[in-house]
This record gives structure tokens, C-alpha cells and sequence, in this order.
């Protein structure tokens, strides 16, 4: 798994949304342990700190959960996955037509649009 | 009890303040930038803390104690200008720390060595300028120490030489240690940092974790501190 920040915004924030996505793409798969803070801090070059802040908020999700002594494990519950799925769908999904807009193409232009792109 | 404590630091020299009222605590486990341009005081706190100087009033305190050598023995400085003489072999100064510290651990310093495929019989004086700041990274990074404070260590060195050395300190600070690293090369750093302490003119002028710092002004700490401090 390959990380990449900006400097803008808390890097917190983009490692679970970067860690997120690993576990939607089953980078992480279902049910798989996960690497220790310090491993996934190193591969991300982030402070441990920083990692373990972010695990905190994926586990806050229920995306991860930890086993006592064994470490921390991806959710084995597919239904959360698919919704955290479909919320991030529906968030990409916004920002497409509203940039579409943008360049003068309503919601059905842009449905129609994507339509005659797929047949091509 | 905090790992370092900077109570009502002042410092003059000549009847010149050049440090005001600084107020710093440290916990275990945290890095944290000491970010000022130059000249505004980043190396005297150093220096306050590594007991080469004295405050003029206030206190630095250590595990709860004044600098002593007691302290030295748990605190790794990278200072900003090196005291090894460069007509040393890498060899030679991994002995000479060996040495000098009993927290030296000469089979880590080889393996960080390893890594950088360096001729251990080379002297100093024949590597550039970043091949000797990783080697003084080295024996700093390879003493198992408490604090580990690094004054300016990026200062001229290429990308990949900044990259080795922000590997160097992430890998090799345990959970127990904090570090703290002084700089005005903030945008090359600001990723690992935890928490930020800007000075300016001997005076703090912002303290906070990095990622509070970024969500309240939402830009990167380099920006808020170009902000700041425009020439």
C-alpha cells in the first residue's frame, strides 16, 4: 500500500481515509490482521503517534477492531464495508456532476453523456 | 513527571534578553519541532537544556531534576555544528561514542550504516557534506537515549539525504523517548511532527499539536508559519 499527503490538512485525517480505502479495495482484506502501529507508521513515513491516532478513529468506525493479544483485525462485517462503500460513492459520485455543472452539463446530460462514453 | 520542562526560561547576553519567559513541557513519546528562522533563539534553548549555558533566570528541568551529568547521560544532541574531528574514520568515531556512552549501541550504528553503503575506513574529511550529516545522525540516533535533540540536521542536504535522515529518526525513537528538532526547513518536516512550537524573537508565539495547527487554520504548518513571520 502506497501513502501520499499534502501538508494542508491533518495528516490524520488523510491516513484513514487513505487506510479506509485500503480496506474497501481489500488491501486490508476481510477479516486480515493488520500491520502494528509502528510497522504501517514506517511504511507510511508518519509518526507513530499519528498512525495510532488514525487506527483509533478506523476502529471508532468499526472498520477495525482489536484482539486483545493479537493485534488489530479488519472488520469481518461485510454490510458495514458495502455502506461505507456506498457513502463514499455517493460523495465522489456528488462531486462529479457538480463539476460537470460546472462545465454547462445538467444531471441528465451528464447520465446521457456517460452512457454514450460506455458504448464507445 | 514531564521528560522536559522549560519553567520562566530567560537568557541575556550582555544585557541583550535573548530568550523571554519560555514555558515548554515534553511529555514521552512525542517529536516536536522547534520552528523559528534563525537567530531568534532556537539554539540557546538547546543549549539551556544540554547545560552549556546558564538561564539568566528560570529553570530547565530534566525528568523533574536540573541538567547535570546526569542528564547528558539520557539526552542524544546532535548540535548544530559538529565537535568531531573530521580526521576521524567512521570506524573511529563509532568508537570514540562507544566510548564516551555507555547507551552506545555500536551493532546499530553499523546496521544504520549498512544501509547507507559507506566505507566504515572512510574519514570525514573526505565525504561531502551530507554523507558526514548522516553519520552524525547515526551516532546520535544509535545511543539508546531519553531525549534525543537534533539542532538544524537538515540543513543543506539533498532530498534523499533529508528522506534518510526523516526514515532515520521515525525508525530509531522508541515509544518511551521523545525528540526534538530544531528547524526553518519546516515544509521538509512538518509530516512526523507531533506537536509545533514557533518562536520568534526569543518569545513562543504558538504552541499546539501539528494536526490541530493544520484543522484550525486549514493549510500546512509551513504556511502558517510564512504567514506569520513575513519578511
Amino acid at each position: 500500500m502506497k501513502f501520499d499527503f499534502d501538508n494542508e490538512r491533518p495528516i490524520y485525517i488523510q491516513l484513514v481515509e487513505q487506510l479506509r480505502i485500503g480496506i474497501l479495495t481489500s488491501t486490508f482484506s476481510i477479516g486480515d490482521k493488520i500491520p502494528s502501529v509502528r510497522d504501517l507508521a514506517m511504511l507510511a513515513k508518519v509518526n507513530p503517534n499519528t498512525m495510532q491516532k488514525a487506527l483509533a478513529e478506523l476502529e471508532e468506525e468499526k472498520l477495525i477492531y482489536t484482539e486483545r493479544t493479537n493485534g488489530k483485525f479488519v472488520t469481518k462485517d461485510v454490510k458495514l464495508i458495502n455502506k461505507i462503500r456506498d457513502n463514499l460513492a455517493k460523495e465522489k459520485a456528488k462531486e462529479f456532476f457538480s463539476s460537470m455543472k460546472k462545465i454547462g452539463m445538467d444531471e441528465n446530460e451528464t447520465i446521457d453523456y456517460l452512457q454514450d462514453l460506455i458504448k464507445k | 513527571m514531564e521528560l522536559l520542562e522549560c519553567i520562566h526560561l530567560s537568557k541575556e547576553f550582555d544585557n541583550k534578553k535573548v530568550l523571554k519567559d519560555i514555558n515548554i513541557k515534553i511529555p514521552r513519546g512525542k517529536i516536536v519541532g522547534l520552528l523559528g528562522k534563525n537567530g531568534m533563539g532556537k539554539t540557546t534553548i538547546i543549549k539551556l537544556i544540554n547545560d552549556l549555558l546558564t538561564p539568566t533566570s528560570g529553570e530547565v528541568l530534566i525528568n523533574g531534576k536540573r541538567p547535570s551529568v546526569e542528564s547528558k547521560k539520557i539526552i542524544s544532541y546532535l548540535p548544530e555544528r559538529t565537535y568531531l574531528d573530521k580526521g576521524m574514520t567512521v570506524k573511529e568515531t563509532f568508537k570514540f561514542f562507544e566510548e564516551f556512552y555507555d547507551n552506545f549501541d555500536s551493532k546499530k550504528a553499523y546496521e544504520l550504516l549498512k544501509k547507507l553503503d559507506l566505507d566504515k575506513d572512510m574519514k570525514l574529511t573526505k565525504m561531502s557534506k551530507g554523507m558526514q550529516e548522516k553519520v552524525q545522525l547515526i551516532l546520535v540516533m544509535s545511543r539508546k537515549a531519553d531525549l534525543y535533540i537534533l539542532d538544524e540536521p537538515l540543513g543543506g542536504v539533498d532530498p534523499a539525504t533529508r528522506d534518510y535522515i526523516l526514515d532515520t529518526i521515525l525508525s530509531n525513537f522508541n515509544e518511551g523517548a521523545s525528540v526534538i528538532i530544531s528547524t526553518h526547513l519546516i515544509a521538509d518536516i512538518e509530516r512526523i511532527l507531533d506537536e509545533v512550537i514557533f518562536i520568534d524573537k526569543g518569545k513562543i508565539v504558538l504552541t499546539g499539536s501539528a494536526d490541530d495547527v493544520r484543522k484550525r487554520e486549514k493549510t500546512s504548518i509551513d504556511e502558517v508559519f510564512r504567514r506569520m513571520f513575513k519578511c
